[in-house]
């Protein structure tokens, strides 16, 4: 019983059909006589509003529209890893076979390999009970990603049948469960509405922090397995290369990267990066954990609204196997415009900024669909999804609609610097405005993994940072010279805090990923300094001897120093600085020996 | 895919801004182009903007002048904007909308594009990471820019970005290539006096003959500053990879551009976004900017370098801002440094270059690149800040590091940045001079640099190189 109907105005993106009797909102449509893909956004008697998601160049009114009856899907099973796809979930590469390096339109791909054939190891047997979420099987996905089969949502019953163990494509039926009277069976593949959250029994608080390798994140403004982030900044700030950065080295099991409206470029870069990168945990190439979703700014604005459900859904899709997943999107402010494109071709009344009045709603329901949770299906499973927004403010306004509601919304903040990235400090992360809600959560990992002055060391530093940030009040209207010498200590160690732990060079081979334990230990570093050169002032050493003391340079460099070699570097580090300042105390006994350094 | 037909009608009912609206007609497609014969003769050409059941909204892209409801007739060609592509149009002179201007035939064409073209497969890209010198020390030192990128330069009225754009032209090249770019010029709304600089540039260093240029100067049309600067690109893509050829595509003034767009946004009562211009600019800019790049197996690439003035100077205002973050980078230029008679005067703080990474380094430029590139804005930005804090506290109030800081930025700006029109300097040397001014800071203060390479490059090491 498909709902047909007829063109009555074409206008950009938006197609407009009459006799559509019998459709639903949200549904999927057929557009034209090329069959172009279209969704169904607005009802009004039997006229709908579409918004199609390929280019509508060519359409004339009078041409048919065809129902689906289905709402705007992904399909899910193994094979999603490793693959780059449009915001539809049509995979990139098929689309070059098709129709070569220019993406022709009404191209129908399927999303998963349909031939492939998958080595699927049965866990139930004939005449178990089953509920949504268990597992009946197992497939190797990739080396280290087992991809487990659950039994779909909605489906309670008994395994009347299970296949042996053995190879499969994802359409065979592997299992058969009787539900009540019906006996349904059971693919490794099937479809979800993308714009509705996959259910789990329960939101479980984030504990665990989400390590990025990234010093100033990590030590500063944690983000959380489970959690939100938002990342603003104007353009040139270093959204892109944080974000890519977290794409690289969080410590999750699957990312989802949905490139939302950027450059072309720069997933080509991600195409050609990932599959040569290691994942520092595994061993095994960084693409082979990844998911991209590219809808390039050229590419078709629909779609684009669209790619940010896509990614999300397939990130659900492995929380509910019991995976930590990370989704990146990039960005949030180009699928904010693309409401507001469809939003403006609808004529509806426009609320800030000419954005619909249901941005806010709309940014919530999607960053309300991360989270820690426990899975269904028994075995207690928990899984999270931690999603990391850009925000593209114009100007770098923070004050813009699209920056506004996702702070209401996200708990980790981190605010990209204008003035940061001109001075090549990155990652440009104003530590003055950004904050993470989490800090409190996740210091119990960190002492309980690293050490139990990690919370107090971490603060103060950041006091540093706050107490710099006065002076240079001050130093802006009478100079340095006049500071007493307590003074000009803590603009010095805010600028060593600066230059070797904050900044952090994401093209250096080393530099790129730090360790926990070796940001651990870079901060005892600065804080024995810290303690030193106190010490050294009260003392009554000139504070112009500490500002040249040469251990500074060593300090300047240990970012880059290997994560297997720092140990032993550091502690070299260490013993020269203690060396340096007992000269300074004591001019007469340089040279002495047995002076005890590690106390 | 659209059948060829004669249909046409004198059913113009509206007529408003650069838009007609047509009644009575049938089977009209979304984005058809549509020819308009006005009352005297003249034809016209128009796109089909809205396409309903028995109505259409058309932009006109010569005007809307002298057109009426009465006598005003239009036909529908069924088919998108094409444009006649060939190699023969290197050397050629052409109007906004492909017409010759030099007294010569029209194209004969090879094939009929359409000039929206089709978006890229990300997939089929190759990432661009061929290093190209344009001679320009603060573009190739510290913005460098590669085959396949969109870097625009921000300018502001008055500023020297002209004979900049002049300048790359003329010099840009890849190391170790002999192949010469073929060059699209652009020009949307520009004075005939500034066309004239560029088509004389251009015949004066013999680059006429591998360059197309389009030119919808300031008393043109303007909405036909919509479509020139996709037969621009569209052209582009037929030498970069039909042909095989390295393009530069030259763009300005992509503020006029913008102001066009607005003015059809404004004609069709839509709801205004940022200042005015309509919502959808970024996708509507994205749709010209994502054509560069280079695309796997093809040795051809598109780089393009679009021209902007800044309202008011102002980086903030949509255009560049919009501009920003689509490119990948932007030169930035700056009146005080022109006041100070700088030249090129290149902001460098604000610019960027976001693929010079892959560029840049050992194999490509040389080893020390990245590392210096860092420090020399790490010290530059630091002299800057020292110069608005001496201004308030005078030197003395200054320590001894920071005056070296406050000599080296003085002398970054006369002799790193300035430089002359007539000839560019090498990677080589730009890095050299980079080096002898970083010399003038205490060696402990090149806290970005590798220690190996303050050995081998310092000028005072004499290491290595200088032994």
């Amino acid at each position: 019983m498909k709902n047909e109907g007829t063109i009555v105005m074409v206008t950009g993106p938006v197609v407009t059909a009459d006799t559509m009797t019998g459709s639903r909102m949200y549904e999927l449509v057929k557009v034209g006589h090329e069959r172009l893909i279209g969704e169904i956004i607005e009802l009004e008697e039997d006229v709908a509003t579409i918004q199609v998601y390929e280019e509508t160049t060519g359409i004339k009114p009078g041409e048919p529209v065809v129902g689906t009856g289905m709402s705007l899907s992904v399909e899910l099973g193994p094979g999603l890893l490793g693959t780059i796809y449009d915001g539809i979930q049509r995979p990139l590469p098929l689309l070059h076979e098709e129709s070569g390096f220019f993406i022709k339109r009404g191209i129908q791909v399927p999303s998963l390999d349909r031939e492939r054939a998958w080595e699927f190891s049965p866990v139930v047997c004939a005449g178990d009970a089953v509920e949504p979420g268990d597992e009946l099987g197992l497939v190797a996905e990739t080396n280290t990603i087992s991809h487990r089969v659950l039994v779909p949502s909605g489906m309670k019953g008994t395994v009347t049948e299970i296949v042996p163990a053995g190879r499969y494509t994802i359409e065979d039926i592997i299992a058969r469960v009787k539900v009540d009277h019906d006996i349904e069976p059971v693919r490794m593949m099937h479809r979800w509405p993308v714009r509705k959250s996959r259910p789990f029994k329960e939101k479980l608080e984030p504990k665990t922090p989400l390590i990025t390798g990234q010093r100033v994140i990590d030590t500063f403004f944690t983000m959380a397995k489970g959690g939100t982030a938002a990342v603003p900044g104007p353009f040139g700030s270093g959204k892109t290369v944080v974000q890519q950065q977290l794409a690289k080295w969080v410590d999750a099991d699957i990312i989802v990267y949905v490139g939302c409206g950027e450059r072309g470029n720069e997933m080509a870069d991600v195409l050609r990066e990932f599959p040569g990168l290691e994942d520092p945990r595994t061993g095994e190439p960084l693409m082979k954990r990844t998911v991209l979703i590219a809808n390039t700014s050229n590419m078709p604005v629909a779609a684009r609204e669209a790619s940010v459900y896509t990614g999300i859904t397939i990130a659900e899709y492995y929380r509910d196997m019991g995976y930590d997943v990370a989704l990146m999107a990039d960005s949030t402010s180009r699928w904010a415009e693309a409401l507001r494109e469809i939003s403006g071709r609808l004529e509806e009344m426009p609320g800030e900024e000419g954005y619909p009045a249901y941005l806010a709603s709309r940014l919530a329901d999607f960053y309300e669909r991360a989270g820690k949770v426990l899975t269904l299906g028994r075995g207690e499973r928990t899984g999270s999804i931690s999603v990391i927004g850009a925000v593209s403010p114009p100007g770098g306004d923070f004050s813009e609609p699209v920056t506004q509601n996702t702070l209401r919304i996200a708990k980790v903040f981190w605010a990209l610097d204008a003035d940061l990235a001109n001075r090549r400090h990155f990652p440009a992360i104003n530590w003055l405005e950004s904050y993470s809600l989490y800090g409190g959560e996740v210091s119990d990992w960190w002492h309980e993994h690293q050490g139990s002055d990690w919370d107090a060391m971490r603060k103060r530093m950041m006091g540093i940072l706050q107490k710099e940030s006065e002076l240079e009040e001050i130093v802006q209207l009478v100079g340095s010279d006049v500071l007493p010498d307590a003074d000009k200590l803590v603009l010095l160690e805010a600028e060593i805090l600066r230059e070797s732990f904050l900044f952090q060079n994401a093209f250096h081979a080393v530099d790129t990923f730090c360790s926990p334990a070796k940001q651990y230990r870079m901060m005892k570093m600065l804080h024995r300094f810290d303690e030193l050169a106190k010490n050294a002032l009260t003392e009554g050493v000139a504070f112009e001897k500490i500002n040249e003391i040469p251990v500074r340079s060593s300090i300047a460099r240990m970012a880059r120093i290997p994560e297997d070699t720092y140990e032993g570097a550091f502690g070299g580090i260490e013993k020269e600085m203690h060396e340096q300042f007992l000269a300074l105390a004591h001019p007469e006994t340089e040279g002495h020996e047995g002076i005890v350094v590690d106390k | 895919m659209m059948r060829s037909s004669n249909r046409e009608y004198s059913t113009v009912s509206k007529v408003s801004g650069p838009l007609i609206v047509v009644h009575r007609i049938s089977d009209v497609a979304y984005g058809e182009v549509a020819e308009i014969r006005l009352p005297s003769g003249e034809k016209r050409l128009g796109q089909v903007l809205e396409a309903r059941k028995d109505a259409a909204v058309v932009q006109v892209f010569g005007g809307t002048r002298d057109l009426d409801t009465d006598k005003t007739s239009i036909r529908f060609t069924g088919s998108s904007l094409k444009m006649a592509a060939s190699e023969e149009m290197l050397g050629r002179i052409l109007d906004g909308a492909a017409q010759p201007l030099d007294g010569g035939e029209g194209v004969i064409p090879e094939v009929m594009l359409d000039i929206n073209g089709y978006p890229l497969n990300p997939y089929s890209r190759d990432f661009p990471q061929d290093f190209i010198e344009t001679g320009i020390s603060c573009v190739d030192g510290m913005n460098t820019l590669v085959r396949g990128q969109k870097l625009p330069i921000f300018s502001g009225a008055g500023l020297p970005h002209n004979q900049l754009a002049a300048q790359i032209t003329r010099q840009a090249r890849v190391l170790g290539e002999r192949e010469e770019f073929a060059v699209i010029f652009a020009a949307m709304g520009i004075t005939h006096e500034e066309g004239n600089f560029f088509v004389r540039e251009f015949q004066n260093t013999g680059a006429l003959a591998r360059t197309v240029i389009f030119l919808n100067l300031a008393d043109d049309p303007v909405i036909e500053r919509i479509i020139t600067p996709r037969l621009a690109l569209t052209a582009a893509e037929f030498l970069a990879f039909e042909k095989n050829m390295h393009v530069l595509v030259i763009l300005t003034d992509m503020t006029n551009y913008c102001e066009a767009l607005r003015e059809i946004a404004a004609a069709r009562e839509e709801v205004p976004g940022r200042r005015g211009y309509p919502g959808y600019m970024y996708t509507d800019l994205a749709s010209l900017y994502e054509r560069a790049g280079r695309i796997r197996g093809k040795s051809g690439s598109i780089t393009q370098m679009p021209i902007l003035t800044m309202p008011d100077d102002d980086i903030t205002h949509p255009i560049p801002d919009l501009t920003g973050y689509i490119t990948e980078g932007q030169i930035v230029l700056s009146r005080d440094l022109h006041r100070k008679g700088i030249y090129p005067p290149i902001d460098v703080l604000p610019c960027l270059s976001r693929l010079m990474q892959g560029g840049i380094g050992p194999e490509r430029t040389r080893e020390d690149h990245p590392d210096v590139n860092t420090q020399l804005y790490a010290a530059y930005a630091r002299g800057r800040r020292l110069q608005s804090l001496v201004a308030v506290v005078g030197e003395e109030g200054l320590s001894h590091t920071d005056r070296q800081y406050l000599t080296f930025s003085d002398l970054f700006e006369r002799e790193f940045i300035n430089q002359e029109y007539a000839a560019g300097r090498n990677i080589e040397e730009t890095l050299d001079t980079a080096w002898s001014l970083l010399s003038l800071l205490p060696e402990s203060e090149l806290k970005r640099i590798d220690p190996r390479f303050i050995a081998r490059y310092h000028p005072n090491m004499g290491g290595e190189r200088h032994a």
